[in-house]
């Protein structure tokens, strides 16, 4: 059967709804008698709770419920640790409400609940807390000195956890080598900023002993099964729904943030649904950050710019608490080898706690971080050796015939960290080509003879995508020919609907719109994970796919039965069933789907329909045969990867740098990009452009700066500068299409690539420019005043 | 982030608004455009008790050419302003001032006064106001005071007016008819507050020499800044290579020694100074000879 | 004096307006201190604006007030009294068929999580109005009031060109 839809840019199913503004975001979600609720959180990064009273805030009209953490009783425990290691030997989760500490300015203190927000806001200035400030770990350079004070009392030295992994010999790689360098890279954390921010909205239905919870979540179902635990309900009676998200990015994929119990707490308290939203300042403070790391390097190379081994030892900033486990870091050390072949590689990576909002994963999720070091490396080597950037890469790649290619990690997955296919210099040269690369040298010459500053830089990255555990889907052909279809994973703009349906419409001969995809909603499907780790595509799409072939089969069963033909001369287009050569002995889907449910009723248009055709009469036995599997035209499936599958891609940039302002304009930006086989290449393009944006705003816009209080003091829009329209430029996006072998779709995720290798490329492109001054760039993110520093730093040592 | 509680009127008459502030003194503010005040009510940074709307003086909505200089009253908007012929073509520095405010959607609700009453030393009305030594009009119940900007232009956020007083007025003076201008600023973002900003007028003599010069800057101290001694100093010269080069020089004083901020570090919002210094008097100087 | 303060208007927290959105007439009573982008969502129950910051740099709660985009959130709803709101569900013309800007949108596939694109397309339609043929700069620079965390601007401004070569069509 010839493919159709999968691999075509079709127009969005989501977007009519969208564009007309009738989106159903948690905020727009409004229940009869509902009540609003509001946060009071920490002013300080650490102190302890000497005495709160929340006497006056009760009392303020229009009041309803105003809890600290005494009031909470067995609810009152920490968040589940999300993901256990071994290495991660002092884990720490968060309470739903500070008890006797806080740990970051933002923590949650008391949770109260009113007529409006507006009240409830004023309640929260009614509240008294008597604090004992205590002294701040502000920093990771803090956190890691020796006698420093400590985030949580009992951990020593602030150390979350200590993990060394080895690859090969690196010691005796080290000691053999031509040529041996060392040295020092910093990141820094950036946050997400959804355009929407947080939302919990919970109702109690006292008749049903039923909670339902709408969340802006990117995981729905592991919240579900976590409030029926912690409210001792069973799983069938708590519903939890992502409805439209507006962006998440890894900082959606929580269980639990206080909110997510707090506010089904409160509904069930009050027997009235309660809404909380985030606001944007307590987004700023509240909500999972990420990127902060430190590394030392040392990486040996011979005089061909082969890289022999290389040795990275780094720290994580955790924040406050763990609840993600110890995934990004551990992310970072597997992303770090990248397309090339490193035999030898020493990781070693120590996770601090600091007094700052928690980090978990943010798009990317430590790889940016492992880019960068590697992009570095390589750049490193071609300056030591005076060879071209890109042919050191080109030097240092695995090449097509050698995959599988087992880095010799353990993934985040549990898995092996093996690559299953990609054809890194096929990418390069694409890009090469794009950027007319070969030329770039004359014209940089050309301008700095006329005093201006030209650079190109060149970042490649593997991105570890499509891991398990799994996902499912269930497919139903309803009587009207349409198909229902559901599964757990949720979308927040990736277009699931489409490109789902896309995958279903190719199997049962439907168009894309008669598909209609509910997600993210634990009803409506009972078994997920969710979103993140560019992994719902693949994972989820390919049990789409399993579940309509699944469907497929069963349909042209049924139909070969009723007219009496073979199951191979079945064939399925336009919504029709029909023998082939013979297409007047055709059904329509749906009334082959009444068909195949022998109810002593029927009703509607297609049955009276089917009623009046001439087709197989009913043959002894069971209504349902053995071997029928159940009624209907309808299939479950799951699928469980064997491990994750590696996508890749190279980025390219051109840009000018004002060496007086530090100010950088973008004269070219070229994204290649290998995702194996594309479902929609529309919404992935779409991916990467956003990508690349966040990017962008990481390496040179974005900054959260802390005091050394703890206190970030550039918690707004204003001075968290996000990238607008006019500060992004145009992106050229061109594709190598390396299909997995491990899923059905030959799939690889695609949500995170724009993001990962964005950094790695600024520092490329800025040494660049700026050779004529002896700039290296060792830290992200950078802004003009940075450079501005870095140049006057490297004149006054000349 | 919602508002505190606050009570509010909307008076139709001058009077009726002045009487109001009279009364309630230190527990009221105008609101006018909102684009300032709203963000800081939003953000629970301010508390007032009262607010008093003069969205309805339409007898202060008014774009004047007087003798000497152009009035604006105090519920103009921006957008107004920009979109102005008789500010396109009599003052096209104002307009071309107003243009980089925030962005389209803040300007369709900020007023001119409004700006400048908010007095924030990164804005560019309050700048451009210094610049061309204008004036601010405010009147309460005891009357009418008329304030040149570097009085009225006290601190940050902070201005001359005294309880009870509102600003009616802004009356930006003509530049001579051979004069060049040029207001330049160097932000982060489209639209973002200048990390430092410099509006520049020259005049030039009949010989093609700086008669006079006037240059202020954004963005570098408590209150915009006009750096006299550089325009002193640009008096009779050609503002030729050499000549811009000191200028720059001497204009990065201009920065107090308390202008740290997440962007930007004093030293280099005076090596920002200077670039902008040249690049501004240039385009100025190029313009008068045009 | 006496006089005047007896009839001076006086303070209040509740306000009676009268306000028209998207043609349609409605009187309420509303608290002073009630954001307009509040009222519109919640009062209204016209969810399609949204609330991104609440001060006034993201754009999500663009409407048209008079014809001229604003922020929402940086108005108090009782100043609408006697004024024309426009939102997005102002936009698309009958129920099958999408304004010429939102099509666009559609099919140069600038949206994706939806949360920007009413504020977005508020802002691009105060934007043609004025300007009906922008270039690329002009169009970046006007849709720099509106912030996207999904795009990357990049379909935003080719959905924008489209529109504008549409629009123009007689």
């Amino acid at each position: 059967m010839t493919t159709r839809w999968f691999g075509a840019p079709v127009q969005r199913t989501e977007d009519p709804r969208l564009l007309r503004g009738k989106g159903n975001f948690v905020d727009d979600i409004d229940l009869p008698e509902m009540l609003h609720a509001a946060v009071l959180r920490s002013p300080y990064a650490r102190a302890r709770i000497m005495h709160i009273n929340v006497d006056a805030a009760r009392a303020l009209e229009g009041v309803h419920l105003v809890l600290t953490a005494t009031d909470l009783g067995d609810v009152l425990e920490p968040s589940p640790l999300l993901v256990p290691h071994a290495a991660l030997t002092q884990p720490r989760t968060q309470l739903p409400l500070a008890l006797h500490e806080v740990r970051y300015v933002g923590e949650a203190v008391a949770f109260v609940v009113a007529e409006s927000r507006y009240v409830a806001e004023d309640a929260l200035e009614l509240i008294d807390v008597e604090y004992e400030p205590l002294p701040v770990v502000h920093s990771l350079e803090v956190a890691v000195t020796e006698h420093a004070h400590l985030v949580h009392e009992e951990v020593e030295n602030n150390i979350a956890a200590h993990f060394v992994q080895t690859v090969g010999d690196p010691e005796s790689a080290f000691a053999n080598a031509p040529h041996v360098l060392h040295e020092s890279f910093s990141i820094e954390r950036g946050a997400a900023m959804p355009m929407e921010c947080r939302g919990v909205l919970a109702r109690w239905d006292a008749h049903e002993n039923m909670l339902s919870c709408w969340i802006s979540t990117q995981g729905p179902i592991p919240i579900r099964n976590g409030l029926a635990a912690i409210f001792h309900l069973p799983e069938h009676k708590v519903r939890v729904t992502a409805p439209d998200v507006g962006g998440g990015f890894g900082t959606k994929i929580m269980m639990f943030y206080p909110e997510e119990i707090l506010t089904p707490y409160a509904a069930i308290h009050l027997h009235r649904p309660v809404k909380w939203i985030e606001d944007r300042r307590e987004n700023f403070i509240s909500s999972n950050q990420e990127r902060g790391q430190l590394h030392e390097v040392d990486y040996a190379f011979d005089d061909q710019g082969i890289l022999l081994a290389v040795k990275d030892t780094f720290l994580h900033d955790t924040g406050a608490y763990t609840p993600y486990g110890i995934i990004v870091p551990i992310i970072t050390a597997c992303s770090l080898p990248g397309p090339y072949r490193l035999k030898h590689y020493a990781s070693e990576f120590t996770v601090l706690y600091t007094n700052k909002v928690p980090v978990s994963p943010y798009r990317g999720a430590g790889r940016p971080h492992a880019v960068f070091v590697m992009e570095r490396i390589m750049d490193g080597i071609a300056r030591e050796l005076h060879l071209d950037r890109a042919d050191v890469r080109s030097r240092n790649f695995i090449q097509p015939d050698e995959f599988p290619w087992d880095v010799g990690l353990v993934y985040q997955d549990g898995g092996p960290t093996k690559y299953d296919s990609g054809n890194y210099q096929a990418g390069l040269d694409k890009l090469k080509a794009l950027l007319d690369y070969d030329q770039f040298s004359t014209r940089q010459a050309e301008a700095r003879d006329q005093g201006r500053y030209l650079g190109i830089g060149i970042s490649y990255y593997v991105e570890g995508t499509s891991i398990g555990p799994y996902e499912g889907a269930n497919i139903r052909v309803e009587s009207d020919g349409r198909i229902y279809a559901a599964t757990g994973v949720t979308s927040q703009g990736q277009a699931h609907a489409t490109t789902f349906a896309q995958i279903i419409a190719d199997q049962l001969g439907v168009r894309p719109e008669d598909v209609l995809l509910t997600e993210g909603d634990s009803q409506a499907f009972n078994w997920g994970v969710g979103t993140f780790a560019s992994r719902a595509a693949t994972v989820a799409g390919s049990a789409m796919h399993l579940a309509a072939v699944k469907v497929r089969e069963k349909a042209k069963k049924i139909a070969s039965e009723l007219f009496e033909a073979s199951p191979d001369d079945i064939e399925f287009a336009d919504g029709k069933v029909f023998v082939k050569d013979a297409p007047h002995r055709a059904l329509t889907l749906g009334q082959l789907a009444i068909s195949a449910n022998p109810l002593r009723y029927s009703y509607g248009e297609n049955a009276r329909k089917l009623m009046s055709m001439q087709l197989a009469g009913p043959r002894p036995g069971p209504a349902l045969p053995v071997g029928r599997d159940g009624p209907g035209l309808e299939a479950t499936e799951f699928y469980s990867p064997p491990h994750g599958s590696f996508a890749s891609g190279v980025h390219g940039m051109i840009i000018e740098i004002d060496p007086t302002t530090g100010m950088v304009s973008f004269l070219k930006y070229v994204a290649v990009h290998d995702c194996g086989n594309v479902i929609n290449p529309m919404i992935v393009e779409g991916q990467v452009h956003g990508g690349v944006a966040q990017g962008i705003g990481g390496a040179f816009f974005e900054r959260l700066v802390y005091n050394e209080e703890g206190q970030l003091i550039n918690a707004s829009f204003m001075d968290y500068l996000l990238p607008t329209a006019a500060e992004i430029p145009s992106i050229i996006v061109d594709h190598v299409e390396t299909p997995s072998p491990l899923s059905p779709l030959g799939m690889k995720g695609a949500g995170e690539a724009g993001v990962i290798p964005v950094p790695a490329l600024f520092a490329s492109a800025i040494d660049d420019a700026l050779a004529p001054f002896g700039i290296r760039v060792r830290e992200m993110p950078l802004h003009p005043c940075r450079l501005y520093e870095l140049l006057k730093a490297t004149q006054n040592a000349q | 982030m919602k508002p505190p509680r606050f009570q509010y009127c909307a008076p139709h008459l001058l009077d009726e608004a002045l009487a109001l502030l009279g009364q309630y003194g230190a527990d009221a503010k105008v609101l006018a455009g909102g684009q300032s005040l709203i963000p800081l009510l939003n953000m629970r940074l301010a508390g007032p008790a009262y607010l008093v709307d003069i969205n309805h003086l339409t007898e202060l909505q008014y774009i004047e050419p007087e003798d000497g200089y152009l009035a604006i009253g105090a519920t103009v908007r921006q957008r107004h302003v920009e979109h102005s012929s008789l500010v396109q073509q009599r003052l096209p520095l104002l307009a071309e001032a107003v243009r980089h405010i925030g962005h389209m959607q803040i300007r369709n609700r900020g007023t001119i006064a409004g700006s400048i009453a908010h007095a924030d030393p990164a804005a560019e009305l309050p700048t451009l106001l210094t610049c061309l030594n204008g004036e601010v009009v405010a009147q309460s119940l005891q009357g009418e005071r008329v304030m040149k900007a570097e009085e009225f232009f006290t601190g940050y956020l902070s201005t001359a007016l005294e309880l009870g007083e509102m600003v009616t007025e802004i009356r930006f003076p003509w530049l001579a008819p051979q004069a060049g201008w040029a207001f330049m600023e160097f932000a982060r973002r489209s639209g973002d507050y200048a990390l430092v900003g410099a509006s520049a007028v020259v005049t030039p003599t009949l010989d093609d020499r700086c008669l006079n010069a006037h240059l202020a800057f954004q963005g570098v101290a408590g209150a915009p800044v006009r750096m006299r001694d550089v325009e002193n100093m640009l008096v009779g010269t050609t503002l030729d290579e050499p000549t811009l080069q000191e200028a720059a020089d001497r204009a990065r004083e201009c920065v107090s020694d308390d202008m740290e901020d997440v962007h930007a570090t004093v030293e280099y919002r005076r090596a920002l100074v200077s670039e902008l210094t040249k690049r501004v008097l240039k385009s100025a100087w190029t313009r008068c000879q045009q | 004096m006496q006089e005047q303060e007896e009839t001076l208007p006086t303070f209040t927290e509740q306000c009676l307006i009268d306000v028209t959105v998207n043609g349609q007439h409605y009187e309420r009573s509303v608290p002073v201190r009630l954001l307009l982008s509040d009222f519109i969502r919640h009062e209204l129950h016209l969810t399609g604006t949204h609330v991104g910051c609440e001060h006034g740099v993201c754009g999500c709660c663009t409407i048209l007030l008079n014809g001229e985009a604003v922020r929402s959130c940086l108005m108090l709803a009782v100043q609408t009294d006697g004024m024309a709101i426009t939102t997005i569900e102002g936009m698309a013309g009958t129920q099958s068929e999408l304004h010429p800007i939102q099509q666009a949108f559609r099919e140069k596939h600038g949206l994706q999580c939806g949360f920007c694109t009413p504020g977005i397309i508020m802002t691009v339609h105060a934007m043609l109005h004025e300007n009906p043929n922008p270039t690329e700069a002009e169009i970046r620079h006007e849709l720099s009031g509106n912030l996207c965390r999904c795009t990357g601007y990049q379909n935003i401004v080719e959905a924008v060109k489209l529109a504008a070569e549409r629009l123009q069509q007689p």
